[in-house]
């Protein structure tokens, strides 16, 4: 299976068994694909007896499918913001400082995403029903900004370390205060890696559902919707249709985001 | 005189901003004191009541908890069926993650050493595209393939292998009744949902591998296979343990996946989740939970070990 190092060519073996991992990671996506336009409604018989594009017709008048998606798009957007802020306040306090504790603080920015879903869900559940607070769309945005916090600081940090600290001075020398600064030198600097870590932490809150099913109550976000289908299929063909939605909804706030950091990616190989 | 109208004249603004260039520390607290008071005071004192209700006891009459203190949640934890699910879970996790190493180690080795020109930077959006995908979608694509009537069941059956598909579901423990309803089926949907987090670090590995080492083995007249065990795959370890974190961990501690596709034995995520829902047992929930936040921290110490935090 190995190749000889000193030609630079794959062998045939090589080859064929990075081709065979990269077919298992795309095939089963584009088969969600094909599935939307399948005409079979009861099972998920291969391959689709026939192809048509009615299920996206009824996929629009389901208003469960709407809501679901709205309060989404509200809870990914409140805590997205959250996110921003914090996160940049902890970026700048954080980037090129050197004191006692910041390792510790760095872990704690990490821990909601290092642990296990399942902990971050079930410790915000316990400390909602300890302090008899009740279920509402605000549970749910605190725990989306406690894990997207991350995302947005993990970029801002990145952009922070590479912009020279002389432009800051500089800035200073000539007469700006510190206001200034931060308006004229520095939020110009961080901007497209604010755009981006906000998309990141739009797309991460948009698809959460462990953490969601244990703060929502009985509010339903468009994950818990698909999860809710995937136990109990209710109607398949429009589960296959919102499956596609919810790709090429996800996909292109990431994409935005990759766009906007590729010099970041390559200044830190 | 003029040094007071000077100073008039700068506005608050100014002096404000003076003294917090005078005083660096007052400016980092002032930064500090949002992202701390939300992740201090919510996030950390959610984990300290998750681990205080561990210690809390559930009135059975009143289904209400009270906070008195008892380890009777601990101990309920050591009975057989408790046992028996974590032993399965942590089970699960490992041969995930051993899995996910063999399969992701030919494609990272190609995207490290071969890739040349457009064909690197195309892998890695190829690698990191599923990662981006929803994860329900990823799972729910996994229910249409692993299906009775599914498409793995057909292409088995248009290879003339449906004998074998067969009998692998007649073994008992990792079978079921179809793909869709084993633990065989779980395993696959983990390892496809994981994988791209074990590609990125081993890739990281292997490219800091310079070629000359490898020349270098050759030259002294090992051969391919001797230069794979001794040099490159030591080498590549440190990338194999940071993404064990990741596969580990997450499988560790996902309850959906079982849920979605499996035979209907439970896992850790899913005791937590039960318990805390359909039976409100929080106290209960809370000191099961403890139990992967353990496990993974022994897992973080081995990796770390191994250079795991070197190559993330």
């Amino acid at each position: 299976m190995r190749s000889d190092p000193a030609s630079g060519r794959a062998s045939r073996g090589l080859r064929l068994a990075a081709l065979l991992a990269v077919l298992f990671l795309h095939l089963p996506i584009a088969l969600i694909v094909l599935y939307a336009f399948s005409t079979e409604d009861k099972t998920y018989v291969f391959p689709p007896p026939g192809l048509t594009t009615d299920w996206f017709g009824v996929a629009w008048q389901r208003e469960d499918v709407w809501r679901a998606i709205g309060l989404s798009l509200r809870v990914a957007a409140s805590s997205t913001a959250i996110a921003l802020l914090l996160g940049t306040l902890a970026a700048a306090a954080l980037a090129r400082a050197r004191f006692f504790g910041r390792e510790a603080i760095s872990l704690l920015i990490i821990l909601p995403i290092a642990l296990p879903g399942v902990v971050t869900g079930i410790a915000l559940r316990s400390a909602f029903s300890t302090f008899e607070i009740p279920f509402s769309f605000w549970t749910i945005v605190i725990g989306h900004a406690t894990f997207c916090v991350v995302v947005v600081y993990n970029n801002a940090v990145a952009r922070l370390r590479r912009t020279s600290p002389s432009l800051i001075e500089a800035s200073m020398d000539l007469g700006a205060d510190a206001f200034q600064t931060v308006r004229h030198v520095i939020l110009p600097q961080l901007g497209s890696a604010l755009l981006a870590g906000g998309l990141l932490a739009f797309a991460l809150s948009f698809d959460e559902v462990i953490v969601t099913t244990f703060t929502a109550g009985q509010q339903t976000t468009l994950p818990i919707w698909m999860f809710q289908e995937l136990v109990r299929p209710r109607q398949r063909p429009v589960t296959n249709v919102v499956a596609v939605v919810i790709i090429a909804l996800t996909f292109l706030p990431i994409f935005g985001a990759y766009w906007l950091t590729r010099s970041d990616e390559q200044g830190a190989r | 005189m003029d040094a007071m109208t000077l100073d008039g004249a700068r506005g608050p603004g100014r002096r404000l901003s003076d003294l917090l260039m005078r005083r660096r520390a007052m400016l980092w607290l002032l930064l500090l004191a949002p992202p701390m008071l939300w992740l201090g005071v919510l996030y950390l004192g959610s984990l300290f009541t998750l681990l205080a209700n561990s210690f809390f006891r559930l009135d059975d009459f009143s289904g209400r908890v009270l906070p008195e203190f008892t380890f009777d949640n601990f101990i309920a934890i050591l009975s057989p069926a408790n046992l028996d699910v974590i032993r399965r879970t942590v089970t699960m996790a490992v041969t995930v993650t051993l899995a996910c190493a063999v399969i992701a180690f030919p494609l990272a080795w190609y995207i490290a050493r071969h890739a040349r020109g457009g064909w690197k930077p195309l892998l890695y959006i190829a690698v990191m595209l599923p990662l981006w995908s929803s994860y329900l979608v990823r799972l729910y694509a996994w229910k249409l393939l692993l299906a009775k009537e599914g498409a793995v069941s057909w292409v088995l059956g248009k290879l003339h292998l449906t004998w074998l598909l067969d009998a692998v579901l007649s073994l008992p423990s990792i079978g079921g009744s179809s793909l869709s309803f084993s633990a065989l089926g779980t395993f696959m949907v983990f390892v496809y949902l994981w994988l791209p987090y074990m590609i990125l670090p081993i890739v990281a590995a292997l490219e800091r591998i310079p070629a000359s080492l490898i020349e270098a083995s050759g030259d002294l007249g090992a051969d391919p296979r001797v230069t794979f065990r001794r040099v490159i795959l030591p080498l590549a370890m440190p990338g194999v343990a940071a993404g064990s974190i990741f596969t580990f961990s997450l499988t560790l501690g996902d309850y959906i996946v079982p849920q979605v596709i499996g035979d209907s034995t439970l896992y850790i995520g899913q005791v937590v989740y039960r318990q805390q829902g359909v039976a409100g047992n929080i106290p209960f929930a809370a000191a099961f939970s403890i139990v992967p936040i353990l496990i993974v921290g022994v897992w973080l110490w081995l990796a770390k070990r191994r250079g795991a935090f070197d190559a993330l």
